[in-house]
């Protein structure tokens, strides 16, 4: 008896349907990663749960060395221990518990410093899409302005003046980032706020503020929403670079970017490992941001396709 | 179109003064004001020559008159001098600034021309094996910061392989072999960023031209499959590509303090770098400066040159 048979598909791709089971080809597993963002979900969870757990994932103390344990490779290399699955620094500090604090840091700093600008951003688009006249033209040529600055050059001119630290650096990225949206929120308004249904509610009396907050808010939080998640991977980026130049987080702090530059001077000698292993945590969180971004966009919002 | 350019160039100077503004103002965001001048340990300085020192920059003065002191002396030229050299912050910064040139100079043209090869190849060959491709290193360009890509780079190339040197730049005395190769690894970290750039803005403007009325005709009329490309696409979707080229130059300015802090290349973005490390706020001050006169002018340039390329642009 015959139980199973092939069947050709509309694509070519056979599949073979076996006593009501349906066995996905790999092809099919193939479309499903590209239709659905799970790999880059999974990432990030992963990420975000090692970052807050790395207490609990480790005994050992992202400061404390054991000198008996320096320069030991992550796993799979010659030498390695199961101890420290990502290896120990010169220092014999864990890799691993260093990598899930320098994510604490870098995704506290780049989610506060998003979110405080998507609340400007978010409130500036809305404002000068609604209000126009002067408050428009002043809100515009504040954020071309701000856009055609080398923002870069303020960190260090800030990072001389100011003694950094990791409140003092998150308050520079917020900065960096308040005109984020701002432009693509404002166009949205600017044709949303025409519409019958904005007519309608100010003809029945509503305020101003009613509209803005009650009508006009939920159209744009499909943007507000991509724009959250492309820049946080921008937001890394940018205080991995800081840290990196040592104008970011002080030395105290075990950012990812400050990780890799320590690794530097061991780089062509001993211990590769020690910028590369949080490079590539940096590397896949943010790809996995851009990816998920990227998803958002399309699914929710194709015209946004002009966002950097 | 006069009056745009009226407009713009308004705009800009108006964002240059502003660069001034701000790089004063942050530079007097410690506690004393002198500290954008001096050292920090002011121990070695007797109140007279503080109160000399304070008269000469006019800190003795309100803020708004210490900005035009500042601001009068700058355009003179003069920078002040550096904390840790004692040599003057515009000679210093001089020094640095070909060493920078030549290496955007050559990232530019390793960047602009893999760029928008890969763009046009992209666009032609849709779906195939050099589209994937293009459009992976697009994608991975965008979450590699340059720093890492450097640091790899070295491990790999300067390294395991020993092939490249690690850093610096060649003196100019060295063969000629030799300083190509301190150039090599520095200007593709600098043109990677670009090249995903290049390629998605390139292949989508050719994408949307040959899909164009106007080539259809070509390939109707019977053009060959090379001149339908080179002589009517590639001349219309060239158009961003090469407004965005000035804006590349503008962004190896943030590029190449990273590049040139790894690869301790003598550059100017290094002396900012080192600068802010040194706590030497004029060095600070000065290359700042300079750099937002670069980017300022960049950006202007930018947008002249969508001017002067589309025809169908129009401003009253």
């Amino acid at each position: 008896m015959n139980t199973t048979s092939q069947i050709e598909t509309a694509d070519g791709a056979p599949r073979v349907v076996s006593a009501g089971y349906v066995w996905y080809s790999p092809l099919d597993w193939w479309r499903f990663l590209r239709r659905w963002p799970v790999i880059p979900v999974l990432v990030i969870v992963l990420v975000v749960f090692g970052a807050l757990f790395a207490n609990q994932i480790s005994d050992h103390e992202p400061d404390k060395g054991n000198l008996r344990a320096r320069d030991i490779p992550p796993l799979w290399f010659e030498g390695s221990s199961t101890e420290y699955p990502l290896g120990t620094n010169n220092l014999g500090q864990d890799m691993l518990v260093r990598v899930l604090e320098g994510a604490r840091v870098s995704l506290v700093v780049a989610s506060v410093a998003v979110l405080f600008g998507l609340f400007v951003g978010t409130l500036t688009g809305m404002l000068a899409g609604y209000f126009g006249g002067l408050l428009d033209e002043i809100l515009m040529r504040l954020v071309d302005l701000w856009s055609s600055l080398p923002l870069l050059m303020i960190a260090i001119i800030w990072a001389v003046s100011i003694q950094p630290s990791l409140w003092s650096v998150t308050l520079l990225l917020s900065i960096f980032s308040w005109s984020a949206g701002t432009r693509n929120i404002r166009g949205e308004i600017l044709s949303l706020k025409s519409r019958d249904f904005v007519i309608a509610s100010r003809t029945m009396g509503a305020s101003d503020f009613r509209i803005l907050w009650r009508h006009l808010f939920p159209q744009i939080v499909h943007i507000v929403i991509v724009v959250t998640t492309l820049r946080t991977g921008a937001l890394i980026v940018a205080e991995s670079g800081l840290s990196f130049l040592g104008v970011g987080l002080p030395a105290s702090v075990p950012s990812w970017g400050l990780l890799i530059t320590q690794g530097r001077a061991f780089l062509t000698t001993t211990n590769w490992w020690m910028s590369i292993v949080p490079g590539l945590f940096l590397f896949f969180t943010v790809m996995s941001l851009n990816f998920l971004g990227d998803w958002l966009r399309d699914r929710l919002d194709p015209r946004l396709r002009q966002i950097d | 179109m006069r009056r745009y350019l009226a407009r713009r160039l308004l705009f800009a100077v108006l964002t240059l003064w502003g660069v001034t503004i701000l790089v004063f103002g942050l530079s007097r965001l410690g506690p004393d004001p002198l500290l954008a001048y001096v050292r920090d340990d002011t121990y070695g300085l007797s109140a007279d020559t503080v109160a000399e020192l304070k008269a000469k920059w006019g800190l003795d003065r309100p803020v708004y008159v210490q900005y035009f002191v500042w601001l009068g002396n700058i355009l003179q030229g003069d920078m002040g001098e550096s904390i840790a050299t004692q040599r003057s912050v515009s000679q210093t910064i001089f020094e640095a600034l070909p060493n920078s040139l030549q290496l955007a100079a050559v990232a530019w043209v390793l960047g602009t021309i893999p760029g928008v090869m890969l763009g046009v190849i992209s666009a032609v060959k849709r779906g195939s094996g050099i589209d994937y491709f293009g459009r992976s290193i697009a994608l991975i360009g965008q979450a590699t910061p340059a720093f890492w890509l450097a640091i790899l780079c070295i491990l790999l190339f300067a390294g395991y392989l020993q092939w490249l040197p690690s850093a610096t730049k060649a003196p100019a005395t060295s063969p000629l072999l030799t300083q190509a190769k301190h150039f090599i690894m520095p200007a593709f970290v600098l043109a990677f960023d670009p090249w995903a750039t290049y390629l998605r803005l390139t292949r989508s403007s050719m994408l949307e031209v040959l899909d164009s009325e106007y080539v259809k005709l070509a390939r109707a009329k019977g053009a060959s499959t090379g001149s339908v490309i080179l002589r009517h696409a590639l001349r219309n979707a060239l158009i961003q590509p090469i407004t965005v080229s000035a804006l590349v130059l503008a962004a190896f300015i943030t590029g190449s303090v990273f590049v040139e802090t790894v690869f301790a290349w003598p550059g100017i973005g290094r002396l900012a770098v080192q600068g802010a490390l040194d706590n030497d706020a004029p060095i600070v001050a000065g290359t700042a400066l300079i750099f937002g006169f670069g980017y300022v002018a960049l950006n202007f340039v930018a947008d002249m040159l969508y001017l002067v390329i589309d025809p169908r642009i129009r401003y009253s």
